[in-house]
């Protein structure tokens, strides 16, 4: 199962280079996605939230001892609950990427559709392998597949100084994971294992070659350039930016996860105690980054590049919602944790959103100056009406998905770091002012002549635009399909920072 | 000498016996073409003897035979070499093909003395008697700087001269230090230093003593030339850029590979027991030639100087395997350095081959070899540049490519030898050297092309391209049978 929605879009990409036809190709990408799409909401609906008897919660498990037998090496895939929504998320988003590059404006200048359509189906091959990879060598092999495919599609199909942005991009990434890669080798030669379920139990009380806060940081540095958190962050602005539209919707949507599942799964479900002791300083990045990142955001005119720093202050959240390990007086309450998780999934769905939303009015008014632009709604109704659904749920709006995450990593959050909550909660008056004032700018006010002949949505891009609202409403709407399965995988790392943090 | 000496030898005769047939049959053939596919045909002959060879070893105590007054050794190990050096060979004989059917004399003569080489490496890591290695090291340089000047332009003729001086020097070094250690022990046989060595020694002194000090340092000078390690890397942008540029790819995998191949058995078995103390001088050459090496290669605008620095570079990660001494493992546990060595050289071999050769067929096409002339590559020959491109991402270290996995095994040698600190340094290169790889890929898929004439290649360099491409995926994502064959191959040095 896990293979077929890993491997689909990679012999999907295969089959790519055997096709001719612009319009064949793109409509065989379609359709790999949304196989991998009804693949991924298959294995959503089967998957079981109420057995606890399989190691480490883990479904849908596939396993090949000896696929490197001299190095230890594991096939292993798996998801629990923490990694499933993901998985959905990233199949979702997969899709709306296809959909996103259909008209191709981006092809206009530069053509090559055979190549682009290759390395977005690798690209998510790559980010589905890292979710459901359960050892570390596989999961950091997928973690660095993920590389080429992005910088191709930056620094080939995007505009601006993209090539600037996407070598920035991967010397960012390749340093982060240079460093974790010294910690993976420093954590399987303390304790023999490259095993993601294992290595907790594993590490517990054993012998470390280096210190636990070595490898800690080792591994946390890498997720956090990805995540990215201040100050390693600087990559981020620029590769949104110049990034074509569907890369931006899967660089926001997708890629960020990684480093927020990476810290979750990885930096603290293998070493509760040492994220315990260090809480306070993830905490105070956490805030620097929400705070800086929501400030930095109003100043912005590109709307692509104020979008791509409004990410900077959501992923904030996520890491805030992390800083919440530490728990009160040794009990650590799942809530922080759920609401980092459920922050992913939903800045995912809101964020590509937005990017997504972005690219078509590039498309159509040819600009994303702010200033230049102004009552686009009276031309693109459907459009606005989107833009604003997307903008509320991402101030936070309740009803839509974005409040239930903010909320859970608050009320988390909150008993721990009382006063670092506090300030963190002030970005969200920054964000809803950002928010409304560039709607109001763009959307709203008089019409300008030269945009008088622009249209609005057409079928093709209205199909992922309903994806993502029908996703951010359901989740708004409903939290617990997703509250509760994160829950679930949460439950093994919630029991070992308990067991740590008691004194 | 008697019939089994001959037969225990008879892959390196019968490797010299081609190389005096092709040389011989050039005077009569017209066609040069025919040479090459008998030179490359030829290689089943040697090859047959090792496969025997190896087939025989399982009956022997330790798997291993000696002939020759001991001087030469027949096991798992030397049979490693001569199966890639084999295999290397054949692959540069295909490669060159089309490169030297330009040249107007003397075909026959390069693909003798590429031959003649290859013996001697392959006598190389099937020796454990300094002279033998001397002997060996000589017979290995002398038709490389043949080779190195065979194109005959100013630039060609100063690689040659470079290299033979160099070559000269370093060999003149390295005899100094085996005199030395001959002088300290009395004996040339490795594992017999090794027994006297551990009656004489002065446990607190560095090395032993100052004498076996100055012998080692010698000798590593000398065999740092080989492997092209900084400080001993002074000749290798000239000689690499002047060279023919399958002499170049030669010189870069066969004759670093047989270099290590002799590393590994002088320092394993002959000074195993100050194995603490050179272990710390790999540890530092292998950090001063990574940074050099990859550092200087980001400044580089011709393609083969670049690969060049980046073969310094490449040495450097491989003596990361040599730092990764035994003495530094926990207890009961095999050290894996040796072994991850040899499978980092065959993962090497691969990659590097597959990019000189895509280069060499672009080179030729296009007549320089500047990084600019691929501008556009990626249009103009889809398939040479694609093969660039990947085996320079192996070259890089990223998956799934043979390069990663080498380096993974690598770097898990260093880090259970509690080397983390040299590990933290290659990956800080490996990040380093992702800058200047992938510059060029950048060149080849996003500049705009000087032409749009396309660029192709005879179909026998093709398949040498093609072979060596598969390999770079196939170690990347199968490395099993090759860890399995490198470690049975290491396990020598521990006997």
């Amino acid at each position: 199962m896990l293979s077929l929605i890993v491997f689909i879009p990679l012999a999907g990409a295969l089959v790519v280079l055997l096709l001719r036809q612009d319009s064949h190709i793109r409509a065989w990408a379609a359709l790999v996605t949304i196989a991998d799409l009804a693949l991924a909401i298959v294995a959503f609906v089967m998957f079981n939230t109420g057995d606890y008897s399989k190691e480490g919660n883990m479904e849908f498990v596939e396993r090949y001892a000896d696929w490197i037998p001299a190095l230890d090496i594991q096939f292993h895939f798996g998801v629990d609950g923490l990694s499933m929504p993901l998985v959905l998320l990233t199949a979702l988003l997969g899709m709306c990427a296809v959909f996103a590059s259909w008209k191709g404006a981006i092809f206009q200048e530069v053509g090559r559709v055979k190549e682009y359509f290759m390395w977005l189906l690798l690209l998510q091959t790559a980010v589905m392998g890292v979710f459901v990879s359960l050892d570390l060598i596989l999961f950091f092999i997928f973690w660095e597949l993920e590389l080429l495919p992005m910088y191709f599609l930056i620094s080939i199909w995007g505009s601006g100084r993209k090539q600037y942005s996407a070598m920035k991009f991967l010397v960012f990434t390749f340093l982060g994971s240079a460093f974790m890669f010294v910690g993976i080798l420093a954590l399987y030669f303390s304790v023999g294992t490259f095993s993601i379920v294992e290595l907790p139990a594993a590490v517990e009380g054993a012998k470390l070659l280096i210190p636990a806060v070595s490898i800690f940081s080792l591994l946390f540095i890498a997720f956090a350039v990805k995540l990215p958190v201040w100050p390693v962050h600087t990559w981020l602005p620029d590769a949104h930016t110049d990034a074509p539209t569907a890369v931006s919707v899967m660089l926001a949507g997708v890629l960020l996860k990684m480093g927020g599942y990476g810290m979750i799964r990885i930096a603290v479900g293998i070493f509760p105690g040492t994220a315990q002791e260090y809480a306070w300083l993830l905490a105070t990045i956490a805030v620097i980054s929400i705070l800086y990142g929501a400030v930095v955001t109003i100043r912005q005119t590109d709307l692509k590049r104020l979008i791509a720093f409004s990410s900077i202050s959501h992923m904030g959240y996520v890491l805030l919602g992390i800083s919440s390990v530490v728990g009160v007086s040794g009990a650590v309450s799942p809530v922080g944790l759920t609401g980092a998780a459920m922050q992913m999934f939903t800045h995912g769905t809101i964020t590509g959103l937005l990017f997504l939303l972005v690219g078509m009015v590039y498309d159509k008014a040819h600009t994303r100056h702010i200033p230049d632009m102004s009552g686009l709604a009276n031309r693109m109704p459907l459009t606005a009406l989107v833009f604003v659904i997307a903008g509320l749920a991402s101030l936070g709006l309740p009803g839509t998905s974005g409040f239930v995450s903010e909320l859970l990593v608050f009320l988390g959050t909150f008993q721990v770091w009382a006063w670092m909550t506090a300030l963190a909660v002030l970005a969200i008056v920054v964000t809803a002012g950002y928010i409304l004032w560039t709607l109001q700018r763009v959307f709203f006010g008089p019409q300008v002549q030269r945009f008088a002949d622009i249209k609005d949505a057409s079928f093709v891009e209205v199909v992922p635009m309903a994806a993502l609202v029908i996703a951010i409403m359901v989740v708004g709407i409903y939290p617990a399909i997703f509250t509760d399965v994160f829950q679930l995988g949460l439950e093994p790392i919630i029991e070992s920072l308990q067991l740590s943090g008691a004194p | 000498m008697t019939l089994h000496d001959v037969y225990l030898l008879s892959p390196e005769l019968s490797l010299a016996g081609v190389g005096l047939v092709i040389i011989l049959l050039d005077l009569v053939i017209e066609r040069k073409g025919v040479l090459a596919a008998l030179a490359v045909a030829g290689l089943a002959v040697p090859l047959a003897f090792s496969i025997a060879l190896f087939g025989d070893l399982s009956a022997e105590p330790n798997e291993q035979m000696t002939g020759i007054f001991g001087t030469l050794v027949v096991d798992k190990f030397a049979l490693f070499f001569k199966f890639l050096v084999l295999g290397v060979l054949a692959l540069v004989i295909m490669s060159s093909v089309d490169y030297v059917s330009k040249m107007r004399h003397f075909q026959g003569e390069y693909y003798g003395l590429m031959v003649f080489s290859a013996g001697g490496m392959m006598l190389l890591a099937a020796t454990t008697e300094l002279i033998s290695i001397y002997i060996a090291l000589e017979l290995t340089a002398l038709p490389l700087a043949a080779l190195a000047a065979f194109l005959r332009d100013s630039r060609s003729s100063e690689a040659g001269v470079k290299f033979l001086l160099l070559s000269a020097m370093s060999s003149a070094v390295l005899l100094y230090g085996m005199v030395l250690v001959f002088g300290f022990t009395g004996t040339t046989h490795l594992p017999e230093i090794f027994e006297r060595l551990g009656d004489s020694m002065d446990p607190s002194a560095s090395f032993g003593s100052p004498a076996l000090f100055l012998g080692v340092i010698l000798i590593v000078a000398g065999f740092g030339f080989k492997i092209s390690s900084v400080p001993f890397q002074m000749w290798v942008p000239d000689v690499y850029e002047g060279s023919p540029t399958p002499i170049t790819a030669y010189l870069s995998v066969a004759s670093k590979a047989a270099g290590f191949a002799v590393i590994l058995r002088v320092f394993y078995l002959a000074f195993g027991e100050i194995s603490v103390d050179w272990g710390v001088l790999f540890a530092a050459l292998s950090a001063l030639s990574m940074t050099v090496g990859n550092m200087v290669a980001i400044a580089q605008s011709n393609i083969k100087r670049m690969l060049a620095y980046s073969t310094i570079a490449q040495a450097g990660y491989l003596m990361v395997g040599l730092a990764a001494i035994a003495a530094r493992v926990p207890e009961g546990e095999t050290p894996i350095g040796p072994s991850s060595i040899l499978f980092y050289l065959g993962a090497y071999a691969v990659t590097n081959l597959a990019a000189f050769f895509a280069i060499i067929a672009i080179t030729t096409r296009t007549g320089s070899d500047l990084i600019s002339s691929f501008a556009g590559m990626g249009r103009r020959a889809p398939i040479l540049a694609l093969i660039l491109a990947f085996s320079l991402i192996s070259l890089t270290g990223i998956p799934p490519t043979a390069g990663f996995m080498g380096k993974l095994y690598l770097f898990s040698a260093a880090v259970k030898s509690d080397l983390v600190w040299l590990v933290v340094v290659g990956v800080v290169n490996s990040v380093l050297s992702a800058y200047y790889y992938v510059k060029v890929i950048r060149i080849m898929y996003m500049e705009r092309p000087e032409s749009e004439e396309r660029v192709t290649t005879a179909y026998v360099p093709q398949l040498a391209l093609y072979v060596s491409a598969i390999g770079i995926l196939a170690l990347g994502i199968f490395p099993g049978p090759l860890i399995d064959f490198a470690e049975t191959a290491a396990a020598v040095l521990f006997l």
